[in-house]
């Protein structure tokens, strides 16, 4: 007779969790998203890995896709709202074509797009699970903008997402520059993807790297980074932590 | 598969610090350019300032998602505003609208600490200040935002306003002329972001007066 034992329904104010149709956390995701503006446009490169939970259950998921004539779109978090995302996208595209009258969306257009449908979810508590990173060129004008989950957005040279804006980040702001080449540009993302190769346990050393210039966009041919494992501290990790287990 | 994340909520708090002075015939309006989220800085050149008319200036801190959805709605209210009026709306005018556009989402509020500064009718300089849901005063001098403890106490000792009950009412704009203002503004930034983490960066300081709107800029700590 112990009524504390009665299963009560979980309800918040949301409502019962059970019978939710909202995306109350994430199933699949992806993690970091690393870009940058260089010398003629953006490079933004990701690891191909889909996390479930904690498995790496995916191990070829292409996180980064070309939007429209003149953008770049990069996610982290959660693959199927990603890939809703880039059908809504394909839609705005198309319906914009239609028109026939030679105005194309820039990446400015897109990523204000895109902020508005992240923040309208979040108002109906139903996110969309993602960081968005995009990136583009029109006119000679390059764009490179970031949106959150609940549509917190701004443009910078260079941004990361998840992991990234830990461990990526402070690489880029002491090394990036504006005059930056494109070979310059690849060696500098391959480092920040090292160091999170080594230290963000989701990633995984499968990745693209995407270029985005007035030409268009080209994405890389999945690739491993070279490692290197035989740091001391990497084979015995405690060595030198006098207390430690 | 077990939860990981923690529950999700529709709110941050991006930070930043605002700062608002008025005097007998300008406005000092300033903000420092820090975006943080946690303890990571998202970038350091994000404008919290928004020109909402010609004698009209507002800087918000707080949630950055609300805070542009709230400047996208005042930029969309004014422009029918001078579409129905054919004038841009006083300083004052402006800040009951914001006033009553904060309030109209009491239970979903805009989670952005506003100060609103600017020139009234008589091209006197004018300080309004806000909470989230649209509780609002006029007065002389204020601060809002994550460095606000910090600047508040500091400004009332050195503004030295006059109280509110006083019967009959004083005037609450400053003594100070506007080049004194603009000093005072940049040393209360220098000390926020000593100790404020969120407070940081670059300091937006925009002057207005009959000339017009005229902005500076001042380099802070970036650590």
């Amino acid at each position: 007779m112990n009524c504390m034992d009665s299963k009560q329904p979980e309800t918040g104010l949301l409502g019962p969790e059970s019978d939710s149709q909202r995306t109350l956390y994430p199933y699949v995701t992806g993690t970091s998203v690393v870009a940058l503006k260089y010398k003629d446009g953006i490079l933004m490169a990701a690891d191909m890995g889909g996390s479930y939970g904690s498995t790496l259950r995916y191990k070829s998921v292409e996180r980064m896709k070309p939007i429209g004539k003149h953008s770049l779109l990069g996610a982290s978090g959660e693959i199927s709202d990603f890939q809703e995302i880039l059908r809504y996208l394909d839609e705005l595209i198309l319906y914009d074509n239609m028109w026939d009258d030679g105005n194309s969306l820039g990446p400015k257009e897109v990523h204000n797009y895109l902020t508005r449908v992240m923040y309208n979810r979040r108002n109906k508590f139903n996110p969309l699970w993602n960081s968005l990173v995009l990136g583009g060129v029109k006119n000679g004008q390059t764009y490179l903008g970031m949106v959150s989950m609940i549509g917190v957005n701004f443009e910078d040279n260079h941004v990361a997402t998840g992991f990234g804006n830990h461990l990526a980040r402070p690489i880029l702001r002491q090394e990036w520059h504006e005059n930056l080449s494109f070979e310059e540009g690849v060696k500098l993302l391959e480092k920040c993807m090292r160091v999170l190769l080594y230290r963000d346990r989701s990633a995984v050393n499968k990745l693209q790297i995407a270029k985005i210039t007035e030409e268009g966009v080209t994405i890389s041919q999945p690739y491993s980074l070279k490692t290197h494992w035989e740091f001391s501290a990497f084979q015995n990790p405690t060595q030198g932590a006098v207390g430690s287990w | 598969m077990t939860k990981q994340q923690a529950n999700w909520s529709p709110y941050d708090n991006n930070g930043g610090s605002c700062v608002a002075i008025a005097g007998a015939d300008y406005c000092v309006v300033a903000a420092d350019t820090r975006m943080s989220t946690g303890y990571n800085i998202l970038t350091r050149d994000y404008s919290k300032l928004c020109k909402l008319a010609d004698k009209c200036v507002m800087a918000s801190s707080g949630f950055q998602a609300d805070v542009k959805a709230l400047q996208k709605h005042l930029a969309a209210r004014h422009l029918i505003y001078q579409h129905q009026h054919n004038k841009q709306m006083s300083c004052p005018a402006m800040a009951q609208l914001l006033s009553n556009t904060l309030y109209y989402k009491r239970f979903f509020p805009y989670y952005s600490f506003n100060v609103l500064g600017g020139l009234d009718n008589e091209g006197k300089g004018c300080v309004f200040t806000y909470d989230a849901v649209g509780s609002y005063e006029k007065v002389g001098y204020s601060s809002q935002g994550s460095g606000s403890t910090l600047i508040m106490p500091f400004l009332d000792n050195q503004l030295k306003s006059p109280s509110p009950l006083l019967l009959p009412a004083q005037d609450a704009v400053t003594p100070l002329v506007e080049a004194e203002a603009v000093d005072l503004v940049k040393t209360v930034f220098a000390s926020a972001s000593e100790r404020d983490i969120y407070t940081g960066d670059k300091l937006e300081i925009v002057v207005i007066n009959a000339d017009g709107i005229h902005r500076e800029y001042m380099d802070l700590r970036k650590d």
